[in-house]
């Protein structure tokens, strides 16, 4: 299993979503971060005071997924957040030692696989 | 002085600088309505279109637009004598300061070139956006307040428009149909959900608007006196039974009622009793209200539904809304209540008087807009590019954010002697990235 983690512009939440969604990847973790990523300096100003904003608005994404699929996941988020500007952000995979499902208390690889869906 | 103390009114005077103060701080509220409607990465620019508009348009009125209003010229606009105030001073006009009443018509600009702003926010250059609502009040908006308020030809020929539902409200709307339309749908709009960002704020913003929606129309009684009463009181009932109708829908429809849908519902209700204030009866402003928020409703509905990018439903809102209000004008005037004969009295014929001033002002608004546009454009590009269209056009526009948070942003030092004091005292003036990430 690997830990898919993603860092990608806020404005392509929509399409990367809706590429994982199309990829057949559920599961997501979205949560909304701050970073550097070696885009051009925006300055702001207020009043009198003039700042560099270090830190852009990002979203990242964590997506654990089994090994077979990390390869689709990573090109459809890929595909989706690229606007080709710098700052379309990072994709991390990561090894994973142990995965449980609170649910159901499965592990592992059947932890990661979508069940069918059930009702309620 | 002595010559006009007889002339001028000391009740009207107080009622009428009251009044103008209230009109002025509707575009501020408008400011609010519209900026809590969009997403948080435009609301600044938002609010800023209409801010600007008390700076940009108010300046334009004083210098020019005054005069091609209200100077004494022919049907279609009025005279050049009043340019740069020329002839206006603290003679009467009526019963007021000539000056006063200057800027009591100032502040229905102000609004009227704000409320078109709605129809392009989250996607309009803000330079290109100042060129062209002050080259749209002198263009537009001064020939059709003539036409109607200014000795023109369709106050001439007996259209009703007390407040300005047509002046006002159907000429803003018409402009923001054809404004949408160049300008193009927002690249976002029919791909994701665009929510407003504050109801709160859209609350405060409807709450605003009509507190001074009554200096707005009991104003345009020109004095403190009983017509003024009328028109304040159908400003207090029209906009109650739009709101009360519009949740009714809402209930019926969703089983909720919404407050961003009791907002709008306050705003149509508004604009509706706005031609009709001093000339129908309180039960006739009821109705108005009533009749008006159906015909919103489901114009909104429907307008999401097509390519027409109207962001903030200028056209469903002010163009439905103040299109029915003038027509029911004619259908509920009274004169015991101040009107003419409407249709209740027994004249049809001012039904289609109304709808020939509504449609007249909509054809020369829609059509000069579409002009306007087009000639700024081949200055400055209106639209923004995508780049900035996904940042938000409050960094991109105005070089800040309405929700700043301070992490990450460094202090840019005014002088080098700042600098060097600061760097003497030992302070980190720009700390490392790692540093300040920890």
């Amino acid at each position: 299993m690997k830990l898919v983690v993603a860092i990608v512009r806020p404005e392509r939440a929509n399409e990367v979503l809706e590429a994982l969604f199309t990829a057949d990847v559920r599961g997501v973790t979205v949560s909304r971060v701050r970073g550097h990523g070696g885009e051009i300096e925006r300055v702001e100003t207020y009043r009198g005071t003039t700042v560099k904003m270090e830190l852009q608005d990002k979203l990242r994404f964590e997506i654990g997924v089994s090994d077979h699929f990390v390869e689709p996941t990573v090109r459809a988020i890929m595909d989706a957040a690229r606007t080709g500007d710098v700052g379309d952000g990072k994709i991390f995979v990561l090894p994973v030692e142990r995965v449980y499902r609170i649910r159901t208390g499965e592990t592992d690889e059947k932890a990661v696989t979508p069940g069918l869906p059930v009702s309620g | 002085m002595v010559q006009q103390a007889s002339e001028i009114n000391a009740a009207d005077t107080v009622w009428m600088l009251v009044a103008s103060s209230l009109v002025l701080l509707m575009t501020p509220a408008l400011a609010f309505f519209y900026g809590g409607l969009v997403r948080a990465k435009n609301a600044l620019n938002t609010m800023m279109m209409s801010v600007a508009s008390l700076g940009v348009v108010g300046l334009v009125w004083a210098l020019v637009g005054y005069s091609l209003a209200f100077g004494a010229g022919g049907e279609a606009i009025g005279g050049l004598q009043h340019l740069g105030l020329a002839g206006v001073d603290l003679q009467a006009k009526g019963t007021i300061p000539h000056l006063l009443f200057m800027t009591y018509q100032g502040t229905f600009a102000i609004i009227t070139a704000a409320l078109i702003s709605g129809a392009v926010v989250e996607r309009m250059r803000f330079g290109p956006y100042l060129a062209f609502i002050a080259l749209w009040v002198l263009v537009v908006y001064a020939p059709t307040a003539h036409w109607v308020w200014g000795g023109g030809w369709l106050g001439r020929l007996g259209v009703l428009d007390y407040a300005g539902g047509t002046v006002v409200h159907v000429n803003a709307a018409a402009a923001a149909f054809v404004g949408a339309l160049a300008l193009r749908p927002r690249r976002d709009y029919g791909r994701q959900a665009l929510l407003p960002h504050n109801v709160p704020y859209v609350l405060l913003g409807a709450a605003l608007l009509w507190f001074g929606w009554f200096g707005f129309n009991a104003g345009s009684a020109l004095a403190a006196n009983s017509a003024a009463t009328l028109a304040f009181v159908n400003t207090f009932l029209a906009p109650a039974a739009a709101l009360v109708a519009w949740m009714v829908i809402d209930l019926a429809r969703t089983g909720r009622a919404t407050a961003v849908g009791a907002a709008t519902g306050i705003v149509v209700g508004l604009v509706a009793v706005t031609p009709a204030a001093g000339f129908v009866s309180p039960l006739g402003a009821m109705a108005i209200g009533a009749l008006a928020a159906p015909a919103s409703y489901f114009a909104i509905l429907w307008r999401t539904r097509t390519s027409l990018d109207d962001a903030l439903d200028v056209v469903a809102a002010h163009g439905v809304g103040g299109a029915t209000g003038a027509v029911l004008t004619g259908v509920f005037a009274q004169p015991a209540w101040g009107g003419a004969s409407g249709l209740v009295a027994g004249n049809v014929g001012q039904v289609g008087l109304q709808l020939l001033g509504l449609i007249a002002v909509a054809l020369y608004s829609g059509l000069m807009t579409f002009g306007l546009v087009r000639l700024v454009n081949a200055v400055a590009h209106v639209r923004s590019d995508v780049r900035g269209e996904a940042i938000g056009l409050d960094i991109t526009q105005h070089g800040e954010e309405a929700y700043t948070r301070g992490e990450g942003a460094v202090l840019v030092m005014p002088t080098a002697t700042a600098s060097a004091a600061f760097a003497a005292r030992g302070d980190a003036i720009m700390p490392p990235i790692a540093e300040a990430r920890s």
